[in-house]
């Protein structure tokens, strides 16, 4: 009846919860010696700053899951960041004195959301219809958007915001979950039930893993590729407003050195390059991965320089050990 | 008595100097099976891929239903009533069996969840099931991914995904290609009761015996030409090879 290897369920049942959630040990491991080595580490405050940091590359990875599930990549959610927050901190600023701060402040977030739905829009067009890898049409978007996000205030941070702003970004909810924070896992959970509960995530992992078969299904993929590219820039867009409200500036170069993070934590959380696979949860931890370095080695007075490369060491351990699976689970 | 279904004239279609059709002609009354012949490279496949819309003819006429059809893409050829068993299947193999088998008409669920995009997994799980059991096709569990399954067990799963959505015409591509002869045989079962169900099915295949056992004509294609159109009643193996190596043609030069 069957030619599929047979393992017996309950050795089956272990090593496919192995080899899922072996990344939790991961970080659970990472997290342990830095409790060792410096028992702060095991408090609410190192907690809620690692949260914090978290949120960002957390936002960002949601959004470019989605596109690296299509076996695509969008290397412009970074510069996305730094040129929404220029534009929407100078709209913010300017309207102040016309239409008051509330809806000033609104009006700058509607046009911070706006401008990463247009990028995401240009990025999907020029994928679907110049035919570009999305590795080239992101490249070249995230230089025009950097170029951008100076040429916006000449090369300056965007000051002089109203105070509101960093005290509705920096509340902190039973003393130690931020604004920011909420916000982000909002965003994670929303998207996790989108990518796995609806027709949209199906058609997502199905044009990852055969874009051809799914067109073949009279599915309208160059639709559903613009929306997955308009998905990651909005919520990198989201993510550079949430900037704004956190450290009261709108900051030409913020999201510089974040889009590898981003992506990189969908890859360490078992998202598939390739396409076809990947799971939410799995990105959440990779989030968490790359955060608790940073914070972690802060914590123990180290250069933070060492987080990038014990990152990119996660990385390479990750996804090496993901290939080893895959291998396994296809024999 | 029956109907004429499917008329295609003078079809032609190339790929930049490849000219893959010259002059595909054939005529099918509804309810009947044609089996589709030719050599490797005579333009069979690329033939269905106009019928199911993946590729635009240049040429030609083709006439459905008693209307003049042009598909421009995959998703008019299927609202128009075809289903389409591709020689690579098509499928998505990071994807479980169900919804490789629901791919592009998901089932939703109830309510709001349903107009919000949710899939109701459990109702296509039960459906697949059902359909599984009816074809009695070989497949253990309908959560498989499909990258997992075998080349038999994958073209049984492109096979009931045509069955379970087929309205006016099945298009099988090689359907029993990667299949041993049992399996081979439940195809050509399952071939035989569309057509008493009054499904029109386009049968293409290597095999002659099978061709002829299942179809009611037979158009044999070579180098992009129709050579042959015969009554598989009235034909034979040695005057179909004849056709297809080209040792005989209805067709001048
Ligand atoms: N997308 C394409 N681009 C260029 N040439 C193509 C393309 N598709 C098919 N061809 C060419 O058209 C011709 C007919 O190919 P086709 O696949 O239709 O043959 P076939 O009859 O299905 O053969 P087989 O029995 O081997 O499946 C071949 O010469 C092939 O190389
Ligand atoms: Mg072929």
């Amino acid at each position: 009846m069957s030619d599929i290897k047979e393992f017996s369920p309950a050795k089956r049942r272990m090593y496919m919860l192995l080899s899922e959630y072996w990344i939790v040990l991961v970080f659970l491991l990472i997290y342990g010696i830095f409790i060792i080595l410096e028992p702060l580490c095991f408090s609410l405050p190192f907690l809620s700053s690692t949260l914090n940091y978290m949120t960002e590359i957390l936002i960002l990875g949601v959004g470019v899951m989605f596109v690296v599930i299509t076996a695509g990549i969008d290397l412009s959610i970074g510069p996305v960041e730094g040129a929404v927050g220029v534009g929407a901190a100078l709209t913010m600023r300017s309207l102040v004195p016309v239409v008051g701060v509330p809806l000033a402040i609104t009006a700058g977030v509607i046009v911070g959301i706006l401008m990463g739905m247009v990028i995401g829009l240009l990025n999907g067009l020029i994928v679907t219809k110049m035919k570009l890898a999305p590795f080239i049409a992101t490249l070249g978007m995230s230089v025009i958007l950097t170029g951008s996000g100076y040429i916006f205030n000449n090369g300056l941070e965007v000051v002089g915001l109203p105070k509101v702003l960093a005290r509705l970004g920096n509340m902190q909810f039973f003393g130690f979950i931020g604004t920011t924070t909420i916000v982000a896992w909002t965003v994670w959970l929303i998207f996790g039930i989108i990518l796995k509960h609806t027709r949209f995530g199906v058609i997502t992992y199905a044009y990852g893993s055969n874009p051809e078969s799914t067109a073949r299904a009279g599915i309208n993929v160059d639709r559903h590729l613009i929306k997955v590219f308009m998905i990651s820039s909005t919520l990198a867009a989201l993510s550079g407003v949430l900037l704004i409200f956190r450290f009261n500036t709108g900051s030409p170069i913020a999201g510089a050195n974040v889009t590898l993070y981003a992506i990189a934590s969908c890859i360490i959380g078992g998202t598939s390059v390739l396409g076809g696979r990947g799971k939410m949860i799995g990105t959440l931890i990779g989030a968490a991965i790359i955060s608790i370095l940073v914070t972690g080695l802060v914590m123990l007075g180290v250069q933070t320089y060492w987080q990038q490369v014990a990152t990119g060491l996660i990385i390479i351990f990750s996804v090496y050990a993901d290939q080893l699976r895959q291998r396994n689970a296809f024999m | 008595m029956s109907k004429v279904l499917l008329k295609v004239s003078g079809v032609s279609k190339s790929f930049g100097h490849v000219q893959a059709l010259k002059d595909v002609n054939f005529e099918l009354n509804e309810g009947e099976v044609l089996g589709l012949v030719g050599d490797n490279g005579a333009g069979k496949s690329t033939f269905i891929k106009i019928l199911s819309g993946v590729h635009r003819k240049d040429k030609g006429e083709i006439i459905f239903d008693g209307d003049t059809v042009d598909f421009s893409s995959p998703s008019e050829s299927i609202e128009a009533g075809f289903e389409t068993v591709y020689q690579d299947l098509a499928l998505a193999p990071d994807l479980p069996i169900y919804s490789n088998m629901f791919l592009g008409r998901e089932m939703l669920r109830k309510g709001i969840l349903g107009k919000l995009g949710f899939v109701d997994k459990d109702g296509m799980r039960k459906s697949v099931e059902k359909n599984i059991k009816k074809l009695k096709a070989t497949l253990n569990h309908v959560d498989q991914e499909v990258g997992t399954l075998s080349g038999g067990q994958r073209q049984s799963v492109a096979i009931t995904r045509a069955v379970i959505w087929g309205k006016k015409v099945i298009i099988m591509d090689e359907p029993t290609a990667a299949l041993g002869v049992e399996e081979s045989a439940k195809v050509l079962e399952i071939v035989k009761e569309l057509k008493q169900h009054g499904i029109t099915v386009i049968f293409i295949s290597h095999t002659m015996p099978h061709v002829l056992e299942v179809s009611d004509k037979i158009c044999v294609l070579r180098l992009g030409f129709t050579v042959a159109n015969l009554n598989a009643a009235e034909t034979t193996y040695e005057e179909v090879v004849e056709y297809i190596t080209g040792a005989r043609s209805q067709i001048e030069g």
